[in-house]
């Protein structure tokens, strides 16, 4: 069975059939790529995933879990964690805490012990530091852990997104144009560690790029939007061979 | 690092030793006048105040222009508590300051609802109707005396309790600094610097904005009971906004987000009127300067400047132990 199932989706803005009749099925451990040209409707079937918008029709299923009509944090804690096109971190707040904002529902202690600081707060934080640490160290960022998240550099808080995101230690992620803004060196890295990431956490990944030498490089399999429909599914590379997908992107 | 933890522990135990002493003997010895000594209780409250304001405001990332509300709703029921209870004085009184912050969290919780709904200025609009409300509501009750006040509160806490004020007042700020540190105060800062991925990451935004409503409520409803008891008379008129305001001026002068820096503004602008009582028709005009001031500097250059020299030097010192 597949890890993450949609059949039909689709959403309307007014008049405006932003993403229509869309399927798709991912496999347990699967990088899957979504691309397609600005205004396809890309950001919109992450945010449809996700719960910020609630589709017109459709089923999402996680695991076999119909997730559609569920809260943002309650998709969460059903599995999906995503980060986002223009980053959003907690940019006042340390790098270690922003990890340690994504361990919020399995690390747990109540009010009071942590207005008291009872004995539970110290061991439970101090697991906390340990596991938050360890997943900085993943994306080399654990000598940043004390520094605010806003004074990172760009590519850093890149990785830093997605280190809160894994906090949250989903079954699905989804990367919302991870390489947007960075240059060929930093998308190298980039791609090393997104495949590090699937290998060590054994991670399914939905990613959407515009970077073609990262999705040819990384993607299994790809899904093509164009104008909210899907224009091409598949294999890679027999999708991004697909002239229907070359004149989308080029043109004529 | 866990050194360093205990020594700034010890420093603000030290200096909290030495405010007391300093307080207790300039009360003892005589060596203010009678006038500063009617400062000492306001000085608390108003510490009290902005600390537990700083929680919404600072932590929380909202703007709320109702504060005085809460405080005027620990005021009157706290007052109400000890005026008509027949207990001795002292159990009254603690009944009374439960009570009072009990009250003043349930007005947090009412005004939790619009808060789940509403950002930025249009939360300021709301809750500053919320303290009109409550003000007017104060201004007709019979029970609270009307527009002409609840007199004759006993006076349990003026200077003479010095030493029950100061502990309630580091209790507050201790609780407020503990949360903020913990588990449920990083979900409050998380919604303040980014709401979507909070939510995103899995936290209820709902529950921790009620949360720090209601717990500053909490504390701003006992600093009003303290208050009661200090000045023993309670008008209506005394919560207007202009007193809210005067809260968010501490908390905004003392850098938004800085405990410390809220308790050091709200002693100074309680202390600054008295000092200057030649030009205290001026004094909503200086607030309202100092106010524009602090925000032209919190976009200007220098303070970014100010800020990347702090952030440099600061890594340069983690570089060092490491």
């Amino acid at each position: 069975m597949a890890l993450l199932e949609v059949r039909n989706l689709g959403i309307s803005f007014g008049g405006l059939r932003a993403v229509d009749s869309l399927d798709m099925s991912i496999e347990k451990g699967q990088l899957y790529g979504l691309i397609g040209p600005n205004g396809a409707g890309k950001t919109t079937v992450f945010n449809l995933l996700t719960g910020v918008y609630r589709p017109t029709e459709g089923i999402i299923r996680l695991d076999g879990e119909n997730i559609v009509g569920k809260k943002t944090v309650e998709i969460n804690k059903a599995g999906i964690a995503r980060t986002f096109q223009n980053i959003r971190l907690f940019k006042n707040m340390t790098v270690l805490d922003n990890v340690k904002a994504g361990l919020h529902n399995h690390y747990k202690y109540n009010l009071l012990t942590g207005i008291l600081r009872l004995p539970a707060y110290r061991r439970v934080e101090k697991a906390m530091d340990e596991h938050a640490m360890e997943l900085l160290g993943v994306f080399g960022l654990d000598g940043e852990a004390k520094n605010m998240a806003a004074n990172l550099p760009y590519g850093k808080q890149r990785k830093l997104e997605i280190a809160r995101a894994l906090a949250t230690d989903p079954k699905l992620l989804l990367l919302d144009e991870p390489a947007a803004g960075m240059n060929p060196n930093e998308t190298e890295e980039l791609m090393e560690t997104i495949r590090f990431v699937r290998e060590k956490f054994e991670m399914t990944i939905l990613l959407i790029e515009h970077d073609m030498k990262l999705v040819s490089g990384i993607c299994e399999a790809l899904t093509v939007l164009n104008f909210g429909t899907v224009l091409a599914q598949g294999n890679t590379s027999e999708v991004l061979g697909d002239p229907k997908v070359v004149k989308a992107y080029l043109g004529e | 690092m866990k050194h360093k933890k205990y020594q700034k522990l010890l420093i603000n135990v030290i200096i909290a030793v030495l405010i007391y002493a300093l307080v207790m003997m300039a009360i003892q010895f005589g060596w203010i006048g009678r006038q500063f000594l009617s400062m000492i209780v306001p000085v608390c409250t108003n510490v009290m105040l902005a600390v537990s304001l700083c929680l919404i405001v600072g932590f929380l990332g909202e703007l709320t222009l109702g504060h005085a509300a809460f405080m005027s709703v620990g005021a009157y029921s706290g007052a109400l508590v000890t005026l008509n209870v027949p207990l001795p004085s002292w159990l009254a009184l603690a009944l009374g300051l439960v009570i009072g912050g009990v009250t003043a969290a349930l007005a947090g919780v009412i005004i939790g609802v619009p808060v789940l709904r509403l950002r930025g200025d249009y939360l300021a609009i709301v809750t500053l109707g919320f303290g009109e409300i409550i003000k007017s509501i104060f201004n007709t009750l019979g029970i609270t005396g009307g527009a002409g006040g609840l007199s004759g509160i006993p006076m349990l806490t003026t200077y003479r309790n010095f030493t029950l004020v100061f502990i309630l007042m580091l209790i507050v700020i201790v609780v407020v600094a503990n949360l903020v540190n913990s588990r449920q105060g990083r979900a409050i800062c998380a919604i303040r610097d980014n709401y979507i991925a909070a939510e995103a990451a899995g936290i209820k935004i709902s529950k921790y904005k009620v949360m720090a409503f209601v717990i500053s409520a909490f504390f701003a409803g006992v600093a009003g009971v303290i208050y009661a008891h200090n000045i023993s008379i309670l008008k209506p008129g005394n919560f207007d906004y202009n007193q809210s305001i005067e809260f968010l001026v501490m908390v905004v002068l003392g850098g938004m987000g800085s405990i410390r820096g809220s308790i050091i503004a709200a002693v100074i602008l309680t202390l600054l009127p008295e000092v200057l009582r030649g030009v205290a028709d001026y004094r909503m005009l200086v607030y309202s300067i100092v106010l524009i001031a602090m925000m032209l500097f919190n976009n200007s250059a220098l303070k970014a400047k100010l800020v990347a020299r702090k952030n440099m030097r600061k890594s340069t010192e983690v570089s060092k132990e490491a």
